[in-house]
């Protein structure tokens, strides 16, 4: 199979559904002639022109509540959303306007936007072209949350997304842009809610988001050499959230690490362990562990940065505590 | 038919009688529904509160007639007005008010959500200059879909306090939207007399964007209603957007819990304004000076509106509540063509 970057994935993904359906638009800073500072939709505006492929003011705000608004009367908009950073600009727009459309409404009116934007530290950025909000919006009713994890889930996951009836946000990586994965040349769509095992294992769960499932898989390659057997799942959305196929998994191993890399308090991570402490208390072996990211505003300096997000090599140190028993202190 | 219907209005020839006649009972129904409503929050029958339209009946109704059932509005927590003026039924929004299965929103919207989805009301905002996005999108989709769609964006003089509008009307104006900025100017920012919130003028502020801006008396229906028709026809032909500010008052508080408010509103300017530019009284005083109608008429009027009303609200209070079934419905909307095509790729 061919391998492609994952820009590319995200890139014709778009303009695979710009092409069957009409009333798709991208609308963005930047997203025509320079196809935004990561070259993701370079050509699309060629091919589609400035009509549906829009380049805005720097006004974040106004023009997701415009996407809000041309969702409700006929339009499928996609709204390029420079860095996650930003998301705290339009949450009025996305949270009290996007979300809650449908519901205020009885169903009568229904909000069929996907905001695309990303996340991820390690790329020197600082603190405000950093951060990984993304549980910030999982948090709100009315919004679906995808994060995908190679460039064959930012293809499916993305056409997926705008073909639902409902706003979605897709966190990209935006360090994975120039990641290469296969990915079919025919048509596909990645189902939401739908969880992918990524490795089979027997003895400890790792359940990663975006990039972190690569953390995870490198953490498992370590642990085998150990002897230990990981499972790794990819949850794939968060909202929806596969919940079976991650409680399954971990009756199965008894024990669970969750890796995100939001920040790790009041974050994805708890969320997912609590409801696996909740759901599959009595399959558990150890405490199922979180590891987020580091609770302070992202550093600058290199040093510092690389500190503050969870890499293979902790991961793997914290599943051999669990498989060994040795995590009586935080029991 | 009752779209066709809706769809001539807006275009009907001026001096035309039914046109004044069906102005003139809108803004009483506005009036009824709002009496009612009061009552209903007065006498502990209504959950929560609502904001009183009272006194402001000729900027819904103005703008309104000169719209058709595919043109949009977006209204706000002060809605009632802009939702009975868009084609809404008394019924189904009184139902509303009190949480009941067969309100427009099915009782999960109440009073700052209420809105007749099916003649072009985008919603009540609650959230002040919430909408304003909104209205401009929709006017962008309507240009995107080639239609020649209007979207009026309904808000206060208060919403002229939030960033999101001059970031909407830039955009609006670079791109030609078909939008009209209808910004009610009542006087008062919540409890804040509007000279003490808003530097300059709020004409100027659309002007600086090199948008058409107006500035019309918003008690007088036929002035509203005629500038209105004018700007719609422009904005169908790609001449908008515009910016008309609507001088109103609120015979009301802020919300129906705001009684004692002589802190900040004089009782005699209260007075003053309802005794001579009560936009009702004025109008129909008009229509009988004009021989449109005789003083009786206005009275049977009148009376039957009333009447409706006070059915509508004993109909509410006799409707059934949702079923708590309902409580976790309507969070997303089924995507069936999504689904047809995964379970196809599944096969």
């Amino acid at each position: 199979m061919r391998e492609i970057t994952l820009s590319k994935a995200v890139n014709e993904a778009i303009a695979e559904e710009m092409r069957r359906d009409p009333t798709v638009f991208l609308i963005g800073e930047d997203v025509a002639e320079a196809g935004t500072p990561f070259k993701v939709l370079a050509g699309l505006v060629e091919e589609f022109g400035t009509k549906r492929v829009i380049d805005t003011p720097i006004s974040e705000p106004g023009f997701t509540g415009m996407a809000v608004g041309a969702a409700l009367t006929g339009s499928r908009p996609i709204v390029d959303l420079m860095f996650g950073d930003f998301i705290f600009l339009i949450m009025d727009q996305l949270c009290n306007q996007a979300a809650k459309a449908c519901y205020m409404s009885g169903g009568k009116l229904n909000v069929p936007l996907v905001l695309r934007t990303n996340l991820g530290a390690t790329r020197r950025s600082a603190a405000q072209h950093s951060q990984s909000l993304h549980a910030l919006v999982a948090h709100i009713p009315g919004l679906k949350v995808a994060m995908p994890s190679s460039a064959y889930e930012a293809k499916g996951l993305m056409k997926t997304a705008i073909r639902d009836n409902n706003p979605v946000v897709i966190f990209e990586d935006k360090l994975m842009y120039q990641d290469k994965a296969p990915v079919p040349e025919e048509e596909y769509l990645i189902p939401f809610g739908k969880a992918n095992i990524k490795r089979e294992g027997t003895d400890i769960t790792l359940i990663g988001t975006s990039s972190m499932v690569q953390v995870a898989e490198k953490a498992a390659a370590l642990l085998e050499k150990d002897g230990i057997s990981a499972e790794v799942i990819d949850p794939r959305t968060i909202v929806p959230l596969d919940e079976e196929t991650i409680l399954a998994s971990v009756r199965k191993t008894s024990r669970a690490i969750v890796i995100d890399e939001g920040h790790q308090s009041y974050g994805v991570t708890g969320e997912i362990a609590s409801r696996i402490s909740e759901k599959a208390f009595y399959h558990l072996d150890a405490p199922v562990l979180r590891m987020g990211a580091m609770d302070v505003p992202v550093p600058f300096s290199p040093a510092l940065e690389d500190l503050t997000v969870p890499t293979p090599e902790a991961v793997a140190e914290r599943a051999r505590q669990s498989v060994r028993g040795e995590l009586f202190d935080a029991a | 038919m009752a779209a066709k219907a809706a769809a001539k209005k807006g275009t009907a020839p001026k001096g035309n009688a039914e046109d004044y006649l069906r102005m003139y009972r809108q803004m009483v129904r506005i009036r009824a529904f709002e009496d009612n409503a009061n009552q209903l929050y007065l006498s502990a029958k209504m959950p929560g509160l609502t904001h009183m339209y009272s006194g402001q009946e000729a900027v819904a109704v103005g703008i309104c007639e000169a719209l058709t059932d595919d043109d949009k509005i977006t209204s706000t927590h002060r809605g009632h007005g802009h939702c009975v003026a868009k084609g809404a039924d008394f019924k189904a929004m009184f139902c509303e008010l009190l949480g009941k299965e067969e309100g427009y929103c099915r009782g999960k919207g109440g009073s700052m959500h209420i809105a007749d989805q099916s003649h072009g009301n985008l919603g009540a905002n609650a959230i002040v200059g919430g909408s304003m996005g909104i209205a401009t999108g929709a006017a962008l989709s309507a240009q995107l879909r080639g239609t020649d769609e209007v979207t009026v964006c309904f808000f206060g003089d208060g919403a002229t306090a939030q960033g999101l509008w001059y970031e909407v009307m830039n955009m609006a104006a670079l791109w030609k939207l078909p939008v009209i900025y209808a910004c009610e100017n009542n006087g008062y920012s919540e409890y804040t007399k509007t000279e003490e919130i808003a530097a300059g003028s709020l004409t100027a502020r659309a002007e600086a964007f090199g948008i058409e801006a107006h500035k019309v008396d918003g008690q007088d229906v036929l002035a509203v209603n005629e500038l209105t028709q004018k700007l719609v026809a422009r904005a169908r032909k790609g001449e908008g957007p515009f910016f008309i500010e609507l001088d109103t008052y609120r015979y009301h508080g802020h919300h129906v819990g705001d009684i004692n408010r002589e802190y900040y509103r004089a009782k005699d300017e209260e007075s003053e304004w309802k005794s001579t530019r009560d936009p009702i009284l004025n109008f129909g005083k008009w229509l009988t000076e004009q021989g449109v109608v005789s003083e009786d008429d206005l009275v049977a009027i009148n009376d039957e509106i009333r009447a409706d009303a006070e059915a509508a609200v004993a109909y509410a209070e006799a409707a059934r509540y949702p079923d708590a079934s309902e409580v976790d419905m309507h969070v997303y909307v089924d995507s069936p063509e999504l689904d047809a095509a995964l379970s196809k790729q599944s096969a």
